[in-house]
């Protein structure tokens, strides 16, 4: 057993013990729940996080109640009123099939919703394991993973886009599977870098000093520490992932019509611009943009709050 | 010293730096709170002043508004400032630039962090004078001469060098010269030696004295050190919560010290080589007040020992002492009786087994860097008895970190080395270990912020180690977890906090408790007090005592502070580049026959009685382990040095006096005799 049931000697009194003398040292142990509150309370006064918010709070509610808002059915054609300017029965116009464009460009918003986030989220998981990897191991692991790395990103996106439709077929889940791919080894250097100064710290060598394993070294002890940076850098690929996303679907290798996506629309409208039919290309465009400037606005104010 | 100023002036006359009711406060979340409360002090012209207290008393508060360079959240709230009788308060930006330029400069902690990395150290040193002069011409030529001033021996080359080339010695005196470069007539110094080692600090000091009388400027000299305020300075300020509270000549002041507080620091200091098993260390009770919080009359009632009913209703007026010596205390006549805190040291039991539980044998280092092989330790062996203590000592670069780090198994020693715990070989790296061998090695760490996962509360750090190294779970394990944070004297109400909450003394209880956890047999201490105050270093070098006492567990203690490591060790280890120069009882290795190296580093010490010993210089830096020197490495810094022996031939480790080893040609009788007298300085 431990000798530390003994009562502790006599010779050394209370005074010695300032813990005991004076229990309210520092902040009150509620302090961490204060700190958070502050970082709430830091974004809510950052204009930028509030206009960010506000701009995708738009579409998500789009994307969810879409068919409930648009005037119009979005896949329902009418050849008869193709290409029509912008008017009052159509706000933003109708497209080659008589489509409404403004249902189109509201219930549009789903896709790329859904789509963007799932593959940002399974590119920061896998890049986060990557990265916590490579940032622990060094050595072989980290030469031998850095390379693939280095490998990955000097494919540009579209090549391994057409590469990986033609392989597997063009489908959502092929367009989740490309953005993934290809972000992973981005995430995976920030986080890398993230872990390489916290590996420095002692608390790693003392965890190592009670025989942890290396998993739980990893996501016990390391893990937490880096969810900043993670964090961060998940908005800010949100925002590359909706252009990229937009990108495939505008060079027919993303979202498969007959979906309403702002790419695609894009895709099979452009080449009309030089007849005078803007309002096709110009409306899911504009969507696009909103939507990735509100992303950035967004991570910008995420990263303020949390590096100060 | 006054009367050499030719034809004393009005402006010329006046005090260096003067400071009157100086209220400073800082605003944080919202709430502006007070950092400074009406300090009053005044640097005569070239007086060197100095500033106690402990971290956040407002010591730098003090600096920093001397300059009119408070952070962002800063102001002060009412008092005034007068650099040379000119008030710096109604000063507009571009007057007080010019009189920053001119008149006041400072020199930071941390030289490295205020050179920029990137500018090569001739170009920063000539931009000082470009900035004073208006103009560069001749600025290189003039920054040669004050880098050979700074005692740089090979100005030209240093100019060409970059901040990381060069030692933190060398950075330091770098930024000495640029802070002389203009002549000022009040340089600040804000631990100018703290982060430097022993040998470099005493040579620091010494070049500030020699350029302080050439340049005859006054001093504002902050430090937490009270040896090198005893060495530097003339006249001191204590400090504590924002207030002066002992204000006099540095000799009165320690030889009569009229302020609890001023009595409480100077006791918790080891000094005079006392010694743990004669006295425990005193220590001041409680905390230092938050900033801006709510204080009694007396700002230091709350911790004093003689506090009556009123010290928290009257504020304590300037009581005068003696001449220029004054206490803010109502008792300051018999603040000397303010009763010890601690009582008699715990016993330190005899063990009655003979064999080592740790033996080390020829234990080797080599990295690998780009090629070449650095050799960090070479040779080095020691024993270490069951409830024993060993003191590792050395500069920085001489392989104590090296050592510790090899022996809890975090990096391998190079083949061949032998380290037996209990006469069985220990597995390289700690995964290979076996349990009980993991918790029966454990460390305590420098710094208790980077040891501790700040992401975790107490009680997951403490529990998580119970488990891993006991195997208990469930009540027992919390059963154990609350007497291990007993022990060391950790409230337990504390224990859902994490470590930001907590204050630093109180963390690197938690990382004693931590390497308690699995009852261990030795621990490393890794510099465990130098991140802390004095007073909460006493405490914490009175818990490791208790400790030992208790569970006879046995200390490597590793520490660049010699006082301390006296006050601590049974027996002393000193490491220079990677070898052991010199291993014996405590006693013996302090006293003479010592080794020189032991002897010049023990006498770069100043020590708080300002009885110091003639200074031994060192020759140069510690030379690098990629190419240590031939035959005897400490050959071309030895003040004792003998001739072409020492450069051609490696002594060998001997036994001079019984248990007494060292690495010297010479032998104990010859050092004896040499060492009743100084050496002669190398040249």
């Amino acid at each position: 057993m431990s000798s530390f049931g003994e009562p502790i000697g006599s010779s050394v009194t209370a005074a010695d013990s300032p813990a005991v003398a004076e229990p309210t040292v520092g902040p009150g142990p509620d302090e961490a729940k204060v700190i958070r509150r502050e970082h709430l309370a830091l974004l809510l006064r950052s204009k930028t996080f509030i206009a960010g918010a506000l701009i995708l709070g738009f579409w998500i509610v789009c994307a969810i109640f879409g068919n409930l808002i648009a005037p119009d059915d979005p896949l329902r054609t009418n050849p008869v009123a193709a290409l029509q300017a912008p008017s009052s029965a159509h706000l933003f116009g109708t497209d080659t099939l008589g489509r409404d464009v403004l249902s189109r460009v509201l219930v549009g918003a789903r896709d790329i919703l859904i789509v963007a986030p799932l593959a940002t989220l399974l590119a920061t998981a896998m890049g986060t394991l990557l990265g916590l990897v490579t940032g622990y191991f060094r050595g072989f692991v980290d030469d031998s993973l850095g390379r693939l790395i280095d490998a990955i990103l000097a494919v540009p996106v579209v090549i391994v886009g057409l590469l990986s439709m033609v392989a597997l077929g063009p489908s959502t889940v092929t367009v989740i599977f490309v953005i993934a791919v290809v972000f992973t080894p981005v995430i995976a250097r920030t986080v890398r870098a993230a872990v390489l100064s916290e590996v420095q710290y002692e608390y790693v060598a003392a965890a190592r000093l009670r025989n942890e394993r290396a998993p739980y070294i990893l996501f016990g002890e390391i893990l937490p520490n880096v969810m900043g940076p993670v964090l961060v850098e998940f908005t800010v690929r949100l925002g590359y992932a909706i252009f990229t996303i937009a990108t495939l679907s505008f060079l027919g290798f993303g979202i498969q019509p007959p979906a309403p996506d702002w790419g695609l629309q894009i895709y099979q409208h452009y080449g009309l611009i030089s007849g005078g039919y803007w309002w096709p290309v110009l409306f899911p465009a504009l969507a696009i943009a909103s939507l990735v400037i509100g992303v950035n606005l967004l991570s910008d104010g995420i990263s303020q709050a949390f590096e100060r | 010293m006054s009367a050499t100023a030719p034809e004393p002036t009005a402006v010329q006359t006046a005090p260096a730096l003067e400071l009157r009711d100086l209220e400073v406060a800082y605003r944080v979340r919202g709430v502006w709170r007070e950092v400074l409360r009406g300090v009053t002090l005044s640097i005569a012209r070239n007086e060197a002043y100095g500033l106690v207290g402990e971290s956040g008393c407002g010591k730098s508060t003090a600096a920093f508004a001397a300059l009119r360079y408070l952070p962002r959240n800063g102001r002060v709230m009412s008092g005034s400032i007068l650099v040379d009788g000119e008030d710096l308060l109604s000063m507009n930006e571009s007057q007080v630039r010019q009189l920053r330029v001119s008149k006041v400069s400072m020199v930071y902690q941390n030289p490295t962090a205020a050179l920029n990395p990137s500018i090569r150290i001739g170009d920063q040193v000539a931009e000082v004078y470009a900035l004073a002069d208006g103009g560069s011409d001749g600025s290189d030529e003039r920054a040669r001469e004050m880098l050979s001033k700074v005692q740089i021996a090979d100005p030209a080359s240093v100019m060409r060098r970059y901040p990381h080339q060069l030692s933190g010695g060398m950075n330091q005196r770098v930024v000495i010269a640029m802070a002389l470069a203009t002549n000022p007539s009040l340089l600040i110094l804000d631990e100018p030696t703290t982060g430097l080692d022993a040998t470099v600090e005493g040579e620091v000091l010494d070049l500030i004295k020699t350029l302080r009388e050439e340049f005859e400027t006054s001093l504002l000299f902050i430090t937490h050190n009270l040896g090198v305020m005893a060495k530097m300075c003339e006249r001191m300020g204590v400090l504590y919560a924002g207030r002066l509270v002992e204000e006099g000549p540095v000799a009165d002041v320690f030889d009569r010290p009229s302020h609890p507080y001023t009595v409480g620091l100077l006791r918790c200091i080891p000094r005079g080589g006392v010694r743990k098993d004669k006295e425990t260390l005193d220590t001041i009770p409680g905390f230092l007040p938050q900033l801006g919080a709510d204080l009694p009359a007396c700002v230091f009632a709350d911790r004093c020992g003689l506090a009556e009913d009123i010290c928290r209703q009257q504020e304590p007026p300037f009581h005068r002492v003696s001449e220029g010596h004054c206490s803010r205390c109502h008792f300051y006549d018999r603040a000397h009786t303010l009763p010890r805190t601690t009582g008699a040291p715990p016993v330190l039991g005899e063990s009655a087994r003979q064999e080592p539980v740790l033996q080390a044998r020829g234990v080797q280092k080599t990295f690998h860097q780009e090629g070449h092989a650095i050799h960090a330790l070479n040779d080095v062996e020691f024993a270490l008895k069951e409830g024993e203590t060993l003191g590792l000592v050395g500069e920085s670069g001489s392989g104590k970190t090296t050592l510790a780090r090899l022996l809890i198994g975090l990096s391998p020693p190079d083949e061949g080395s032998v380290v037996e715990l209990d006469g069985a070989q220990l597995a390289p790296t700690v995964s290979k270990r076996e349990r009980d061998q993991v918790r029966a090695l454990q460390i305590v760490f420098q710094n208790p912020d980077s040891a501790l996962n700040r992401r975790f509360s107490i009680h997951r750090i403490l529990g998580r180690a119970l488990t891993m190294l006991t195997g208990q779970r469930g009540e027992e394990r919390e059963e154990h977890l609350r007497q291990l944070a007993h022990s060391v004297r950790f409230d337990v109400r504390l224990i859902g906090a994490r470590p930001a909450q907590l204050s630093g003394g109180l963390k690197q209880r938690v990382a004693i408790a931590r390497a308690f956890a699995g009852d261990p047999r030795i621990v490393v201490c890794d510099e465990p007090t130098s991140a802390l105050d004095v007073s909460v270093q006493a405490a914490i070098l009175n818990l490791l005592v208790e400790l030992q006492a208790k569970q006879k567990v046995a200390y490597l203690f590793i520490s660049h502070d010699l006082g301390v490591v006296r006050y601590l060790s049974d027996r002393i280890a000193v490491l220079y580049l990677g070898r052991l120069m010199e291993l014996g009882p405590a006693d013996q290795v302090f006293e003479s026959p010592q080794h020189p190296y032991t002897e010049a580093l023990a006498s770069a010490v100043p020590t708080a009685e300002g009885t110091e010993r003639e200074r031994i210089r060192l020759v140069g830096e510690i030379p690098s382990a990629a190419s240590p020197p031939s035959g005897c490495v400490f050959h071309t810094r030895c003040p004792r040095y003998i001739g072409d022996v020492c450069k051609t031939e490696e002594p060998e480790l001997k036994e001079v006096e019984p248990g007494h080893f060292w690495r010297c040609h010479y032998s104990a009788e010859q050092l004896r005799e040499l060492q009743k007298t100084p050496p002669k300085p190398r040249v």
